[in-house]
């Protein structure tokens, strides 16, 4: 039962993390941040996610790249 | 988002991951046994079709702002996943998808697997290889599919761009016999990518309660944005392995 958790809970991990978990908690992260901005500090944070974003793929390639050619 | 833009997106995801379900099913059919083939692929596209029946009305029970919030931070995690595969290819970091390879290495494991039937299967190893792959692929186009066409308020629409893939691809493999190969496969995966990144920081955003400069027309920015960045850093990257590859041949 166990074994059949853990290999069901690896091919979730894999489906929608996939190889670098950090985009996922990044964007976690910046929903997050927006949520707050928008509703706690009443700032209409449009800009945050995009950037997040760019700056999430940049560094999952950098990680994924250095030292390697 | 228009009615075009829906089906195109879902189309071009849908033809990637049909195009590599149909290299296993190849590999299945043609070295062991087609029957046994046909019979996994058939309950594949059974679950897939529970999952749909299951999940595509029970979405929308969800508060629009709070399905976008999720499904949004999700798309958007998927695009990225797509996206960093894409420019890592396209930089020559990592091989190219070649559906030639994956069709021998997976005919050369075929070949080799014991035979024997299970279950009232003829051939077990054949049927489990397609139903796995059918079933893998295919939860990857159903999760597109459904959470773009309910995003839209129009799921049909999404099916529609989905089977006609699957249609084409199945179409085009039936007639050949063979991987195909020639598909272009990561320019499709970086246009996907692209689009899934884009409409999940859209919906992602919009769901935590943020309002668009220009609404929906913010995505005419947000896409190219995405697309120019992307290419930015597949340059990059592809310029500094060069770099340090013709560095790496200057030290010997």
């Amino acid at each position: 039962m166990s074994r059949w958790l853990r290999s069901v809970g690896a091919f979730w991990y894999d489906f929608i993390i996939g190889d670098d978990w950090r985009g996922a908690a990044v964007v976690l992260a910046a929903l997050a941040g927006t949520a707050v901005a928008v509703h706690a500090a009443g700032v209409n944070a449009w800009w945050l996610m995009p950037v997040c974003v760019i700056a999430a793929l940049g560094w999952s390639l950098r990680r994924a790249t250095r030292g390697r050619s | 988002m228009n009615a075009l833009a829906l089906v195109l997106t879902v189309f071009v995801a849908c033809v990637v991951e049909a195009v590599e379900a149909l290299t296993i099913v190849l590999a299945a059919g043609l070295t062991r046994e087609w029957r046994s083939t046909f019979q996994g692929m058939a309950v594949a596209l059974l679950v897939l079709a529970a999952v749909v029946a299951a999940v595509g009305p029970a979405l929308t029970l969800f508060p629009l702002g709070a399905l976008r919030l999720v499904v949004g931070g999700l798309l958007a995690v998927f695009g990225l996943q797509w996206l960093r595969k894409a420019v890592l290819r396209a930089s020559g970091y990592q091989n190219l998808h070649d559906e030639a390879g994956i069709y021998a290495r997976q005919v050369a494991a075929a070949q080799a697997a014991a035979t024997g039937g299970r279950n009232g299967v003829r051939d077990w190893y054949a049927f489990t290889l397609s139903f796995k792959g059918v079933l893998l692929e295919g939860l990857e186009v159903v999760f597109i599919a459904i959470t773009f066409g309910d995003n839209q308020g129009n799921l049909g629409l999404a099916a529609v761009g989905a089977a006609a893939a699957v249609l084409v691809v199945a179409g085009v493999g039936v007639s050949a016999r063979a991987p195909l190969a020639r598909v272009p496969e990561n320019i499709m995966k970086f246009a996907v990518g692209v689009m899934l990144t884009s409409f999940g920081t859209f919906w992602g955003a919009e769901g935590a309660g943020v309002r668009w400069p220009g609404n929906d027309a913010a995505l005419l920015v947000i896409v190219p944005v995405i697309v120019a960045v992307s290419l930015g850093y597949t340059v990059v990257l592809r310029r500094s392995r060069v770099a340090a590859l013709g560095a790496a041949e200057r030290a010997l």
